[in-house]
């Protein structure tokens, strides 16, 4: 999940009855699974609440680029390093059709740009976590993008109509990225003993911070309770979390790796797996900037923005001389 | 000198893979999004003509050896891209004028070679002129955007363009294997490929205002593999250390 604790209104959940009439027939029409389109009336808080959503989504696929990034240059073999290219491109193109998305609710992607920049909006704390091995590529595609689907499934549903038809498109991407991480794995599990040590210590690093990128149980949230009755919240968080440790131990097994949870345990009569919840200390850490690579994270990214100023700003003015010169001749 | 055949491939490949790496450095840092996005496309299209011509390398060998035992088993000495693409990316602009070089250079080479009498050569040359036209036609707008665009913009690409044109005339270098290809029906002859290369230089850095430097010195070794420059090492050491690290795994 790549948008943790966004906040709504905080208010509290209307019924139809306490609704002025354009909400009440805004709310009828998303309760009959109808979408909201960019020019139709839709309450401040909704808009607010979405553009924090798919802003704080968008800037996770940017930051995202990083980690993986790390690893291009070092990729062991050529067809793995244009199959880690392209996976990260395609991070790149998943954050311009999620800035697209935002744009239609009246915010820029320059204005967007500014607040991850200036730490006022946030991205997923996923990716403060650093990547120190090959198998860490495939934990990120297999895990990481693993959680990130059980989230963006659902979201194809969304009720504000681009929004849901940028998912459509990256979980179709998502999907393959989840398949070459878990090849990766599957490799380095079967590999040498040095490459089962990899995938091991890859699955111990990230087991927790995957569970954690469903945020904390949100049952009594009246945020998240807003945000499911406008369908841009799809399920709980405790929901998601459940559904990916019941799909994921059996791959781990399947690999021979160890989940490094010693409380887990099926439970026959649930049907489900019991898990161990991750330390949330640590999570509201990594979300106040101190995560392991929250410093470089965001130096990393303002360093490019402002050793892109120059390029940004020369092209603008040859474009702008570029039509000066055209409607001079004309 | 070892069959030219083999050389002239990996001239090819090791082209593509040193210049495809260097771009892939960019990796998350380009300047706006939409550079992220071609960037990595442009690695992504270099790296993929890598694996066919080393490949090809390999075959024409015949010692068992394929792209990636090429491309991560072979020290320096051994390289045969020319110095232009090892040169370290530098600014925004400075990558940018390397690859403009480069493209004008492979897209009239490539389109040469689309008539080799080698059937594979042609198939290769074939697909990746597709995509170096491409290229050429994305570097030639940011040269040209940047050129013309602010003071700044301007004299950093002038700064790019005084550092790199030492590089250009390797490029057009005619030696032992050049003639063996050429003899062969393989291979154009780079030196003929001079004039139009210039023609198109010369037109992008007019609408740039940009000004070509006097000195048509030219700084030779790496398509020979005699001399290449510090550079090529470094790269390498990240480039092929896991393999290097843990020689019996497969990845």
């Amino acid at each position: 999940m790549y948008a943790q604790m966004i906040k709504s209104t905080g208010k509290g959940v209307k019924s139809l009855d306490e609704m002025e009439p354009d909400e009440r027939a805004f709310q009828e029409r998303i309760n009959a699974g109808g979408k909201i389109e960019p020019k139709d009336w839709m309450p401040d808080g909704y808009r607010k609440t979405l553009i924090r959503q798919i802003g704080q989504h968008a800037h996770s696929e940017i930051v995202g680029q990083l980690p993986e990034g790390n690893w291009i240059t070092r990729a062991p073999t050529l067809e793995r390093k244009a199959i880690l290219l392209a996976k990260v491109q395609d991070e790149a193109g998943h954050g311009l059709y999620l800035y697209c998305a935002a744009e239609t609710l009246g915010v820029s992607r320059d204005q967007l740009t500014r607040d991850l920049l200036s730490g006022k909006m946030k991205y997923s704390s996923i990716f403060n976590y650093p990547t120190l091995t090959w198998a860490d590529m495939g934990a990120v595609g297999w895990l990481v993008d693993g959680a990130a689907i059980m989230n963006q499934v659902p979201l194809q549903r969304t009720s504000y109509g681009p929004y849901a038809r940028a998912m459509v498109r990256i979980c179709k991407e998502e999907s393959f990225h989840q398949r070459q991480g878990f090849d990766i794995m599957m490799k380095m599990a079967n590999g040498t003993e040095a490459q089962r040590k990899m995938a091991q210590d890859a699955l111990n690093r990230f087991w927790y911070p995957s569970l954690m990128m469903f945020g904390p149980s949100d049952e009594n949230s009246v945020h998240s309770a807003q945000s499911m009755a406008w369908k841009i919240k799809m399920n709980s968080n405790d929901e998601l979390r459940q559904k990916f440790v019941d799909q994921t131990v059996p791959q781990a097994e399947y690999l021979g790796l160890t989940v490094p949870d010693e409380h887990l345990k099926w439970n026959e009569d649930r049907g489900s797996y019991e898990f161990s919840e991750p330390d949330w200390d640590e999570f509201f850490d990594v979300l106040q900037g101190n995560g392991p690579c929250s410093v470089d994270r965001m130096e990393a990214r303002n360093k490019a923005w402002d050793e892109g100023r120059w390029v940004r700003e020369g092209l603008l003015a040859h474009a702008e001389k570029k039509r000066a010169r055209k409607m001079a001749a004309e | 000198m070892s069959d030219p055949l083999f050389e002239f491939l990996c001239r090819m490949g090791d082209n593509t893979l040193v210049l495809g790496h260097r771009v892939s450095e960019w990796c998350g840092v380009a300047p706006v999004l939409e550079e992220d996005i071609a960037l990595a496309n442009t690695a992504l299209d270099l790296i993929g003509q890598t694996t066919l011509w080393l490949n090809l390398a390999g075959e024409v060998e015949g010692k068992g050896r394929d792209a990636d035992a090429l491309a991560f088993r072979r020290d320096v000495w051994d390289f045969r891209n020319v110095l232009l693409v090892e040169q370290p990316n530098g600014d925004f602009g400075q990558t940018m004028m390397r690859q403009f070089l480069f493209d004008v250079w492979h897209k009239g080479y490539l389109t040469a070679l689309q008539d080799s009498k080698h059937d594979q050569i042609a198939a290769v040359a074939e697909k990746s002129l597709k995509e170096v036209t491409y290229h050429l036609e994305r570097t030639m707008d940011t040269v040209i955007g940047l050129g013309d665009g602010t003071e700044e913009s301007h004299n950093r690409m002038q700064k790019a363009l005084d550092k790199l044109y030492p590089y250009v005339g390797e490029l057009f270098v005619r030696d032992d294997v050049d003639d063996a290809m050429i003899a062969a029906g393989i291979a154009p002859d780079p030196a003929a490929l001079r004039a139009d290369f210039d023609a198109v230089l010369d037109a992008v850095l007019r609408e740039a205002t940009l000004t070509k430097p006097e000195s048509d010195f030219a700084h030779k070794g790496g398509k020979s593999g005699q001399r290449h420059s510090e550079h090529l090492g470094h790269m390498l050491a990240q480039m092929q250390w896991l393999q290097r690290t843990y020689p019996d795994a497969t990845w």
